[in-house]
């Protein structure tokens, strides 16, 4: 078997993000990773390209260039115009075979962490899940880790090194990948010292997309690596593909959020009904902690947390949600957040801006009242 | 035909998780369960298992006392299982992980008919990466995020859940599927299933069993043959306490409304 553990890993270079194209259309998150990769690619002083699969997606394919990329790494074939895991890893594999980028970013969307896990044990390298930090620069890194973490200066000033194969590891040109874990009770930083790519699915919804810049699209390289693929890679076929009838919940756009939780269990109907009306009175979205979505009172792309969705609106209202760590991996970023709860204790008054103790039953037709009243009297 | 199982036991992340004061977990403290969405991925078996009578085995990577775990999914309805255990095992990243379960599989045998069930993610990792690399070792295709499984013959048809909607994807067997919360309620154990779990077989591989085996190799297994390393874990300040309103009556009310105007909110 080869000896894995000396891969030359000074061959590579430069960031690459796979944009997700769903019926050519580029998604939001694709635009978010882009402008995110940008950052990183600046540190590594390298250049950052967007890798575009799809069928006649060069129009799209610079578009999303335009929000930080140098170039596009385009892989067309009528073949590759929906999404399959057979043909997507085969293509993705071959190219970065030979064209070696550093670091490999996909959204932690269905579609990418269906597709990252096979690209990365295919290639022999790490992969990072539903990363929601990143850095490659060590003071970057640690002035993050000052403002997120609890660790004492002497334990950040230690993180420019890491112990890796029983030997010192200098990490200033690892990608520093920090997610949740265990349910959003700890965080970790995670590298890929001995391999490359380095690679991290990144959660949607949160790296902040940049202005779309008409002049970088424009003068977008355009890279069109030989496409190898045939009918006879495929294992999967194929046979439909549906939209949801029902709008889904967009709540990762959202600029106000009213989630309700556990507090609603006495009359879920009613409680729901409350939270949605306070919702459109704000002209935001309805929301759910785990225990919501758990127990079917509301469908799964309402859930906020480690496990469903991250969100940062302008106004997060938290009705009758108790705060478990995986709840507030989910809302801690918002920028004003709101709590209403019957126990004076419960966690999420710890990071409330404005806590009410008391029954949502009660105080939410009330507030709703209150807010009327003002907007009447403007 | 057999289905086999990939099952995790992992922490009880939904109680009270305890962090020791260097930022690790304090797993000695907690409750183990089996894994949620691994539990759906037993139910999917079973139900097939109804069906067509084939046999159902439930595979674990773990220590010994997983066994127990096992023993519970055979009082499900579950045939036998194997536990994968082995200090050369410990300290296997996804990689490093899926690599063993894969080994153990092809040990195992893998026939031209059988398919491969997991959750869609753990848990205590929550990285989904685990089903997906097993399918990449064995080299053989894969549906993840299954929101409803036929098998017809050899060919198996799954509606794969997206965010905005579905596919429905044909594919033949040997193959692996990830299965959702939504696609079924999971049975319990029955009465007779339990009284029956400790006839029925629980085989037990370490390393010396797999040592042979092409996927395992000391540079691809446990902590050495992980590519991915942990830098640092840490706990995440709390955000500083804010202004408890108080009241809970009409007067609070009004008030938090015209803190929303103040913040140009309404």
């Amino acid at each position: 078997m080869d000896n894995y553990n000396s891969a030359d890993i000074s061959a590579f270079k430069d960031v690459w993000v796979f944009c997700e194209q769903r019926e050519g259309v580029i998604q939001q998150t694709s635009f978010e990773l882009i402008s995110e990769g940008r950052r990183l690619a600046d540190e590594l002083g390298c250049k950052l390209y967007a890798l575009v699969l799809g069928d006649n997606i060069e129009k799209q394919a610079k578009e999303a260039a335009g929000y930080g990329a140098d170039g596009v790494v385009l892989c067309e074939s009528p073949l590759l115009k929906t999404y399959t895991t057979d043909g997507y890893t085969k293509v993705i594999v071959d190219t970065v075979k030979e064209r070696k980028p550093e670091v490999v970013l996909f959204g932690a969307t269905y579609i990418g962490r269906d597709l990252g896990p096979r690209c990365a044990a295919r290639l022999h390298t790490g992969l990072c899940a539903d990363c929601t930090h990143l850095d490659v620069s060590v003071p970057v890194y640690q002035e993050f880790l000052k403002g997120a973490s609890t660790l004492t200066p002497e334990r950040i000033e230690g993180t420019s090194s890491a112990i890796v194969m029983g030997q010192q590891h200098d990490v200033s040109h690892d990608l520093k990948m920090t997610r949740p874990a265990f349910g959003g009770h700890l965080m970790a930083t995670i590298i890929c010292p001995r391999f490359r790519p380095a690679m991290a699915t990144v959660r949607p919804g949160v790296m902040k997309k940049a202005p779309f810049d008409q002049a970088r699209a424009d003068a977008a390289e355009i890279i069109r690596p030989v496409i190898n693929l045939t009918e006879a890679d495929f294992e999967t076929e194929i046979l439909a593909v549906e939209k949801a009838a029902k709008k889904l919940v967009d709540l990762i756009g959202a600029d106000y959020v009213v989630s309700v939780g556990r507090g609603i269990a006495k009359d879920v109907e009613g409680g729901i009904k409350l939270g949605q009306q306070l919702a459109d009175e704000l002209g935001g979205v309805l929301g759910g902690s785990r225990v919501t979505v758990d127990s079917g009172w509301l469908s799964a792309d309402h859930q906020v947390g480690q496990t469903g969705k991250t969100v940062h609106p302008k106004v997060y209202i938290a009705l009758g949600i108790s705060g478990a760590i995986q709840h507030k991996a989910g809302m801690q970023d918002s920028e004003c957040i709101i709590a209403v709860n019957t126990n004076p204790s419960a966690p999420i008054f710890e990071i409330a801006d404005y806590g009410i103790v008391g029954d949502l039953f009660k105080v939410v037709p009330m507030l709703i009242d209150s807010i009327k009243a003002v907007k009447a009297a403007k | 035909m057999k289905i086999i199982v990939c099952v995790k036991q992992v922490p009880d992340t939904s109680g009270k998780v305890a962090v020791k004061p260097d930022g690790t977990l304090d797993r000695a403290s907690m409750l183990t369960i089996i894994n949620p969405d691994d539990l759906n991925a037993v139910e999917a078996a079973l139900k097939i298992k109804d069906q067509t009578g084939c046999e159902v085995v439930a595979v674990t990577m773990g220590p010994p006392p997983a066994e127990k775990m096992l023993r519970e999914i055979i009082a499900m309805g579950a045939d036998r299982a194997v536990l994968i255990s082995g200090r050369e095992f410990g300290g296997s990243d996804t990689f490093a992980t899926s690599q063993i379960i894969a080994a153990g599989i092809h040990h195992m045998g893998l026939n031209d008919d059988d398919i491969i069930m997991c959750g869609r993610q753990a848990i205590d990792g929550d990285t989904a990466q685990v089903g997906p690399q097993i399918a990449e070792k064995l080299g053989i295709p894969q549906i993840t995020y299954a929101g409803d499984i036929k098998v017809e013959g050899k060919d198996v048809i799954v509606k794969r859940m997206l965010e905005d909607g579905f596919m429905n994807i044909k594919m033949k067997t040997p193959c692996l599927i990830t299965c959702i919360k939504e696609l079924n309620e999971p049975r319990y154990m029955s009465t007779f299933g339990i009284f029956g779990s400790y006839q029925k077989p629980v085989d037990v591989y370490d390393y010396e069993t797999l040592k042979d085996e092409p996927l395992i190799d000391k540079d691809t297994i446990g902590l050495q043959g992980s590519p991915t390393n942990i830098l640092v874990s840490f706990t995440p300040p709390l955000k500083g306490a804010g202004v408890i309103l108080e009241g809970a009556d009409k007067n609070t009310a009004n008030e938090l409304a015209d803190i929303l105007e103040k913040k140009h909110i309404i």
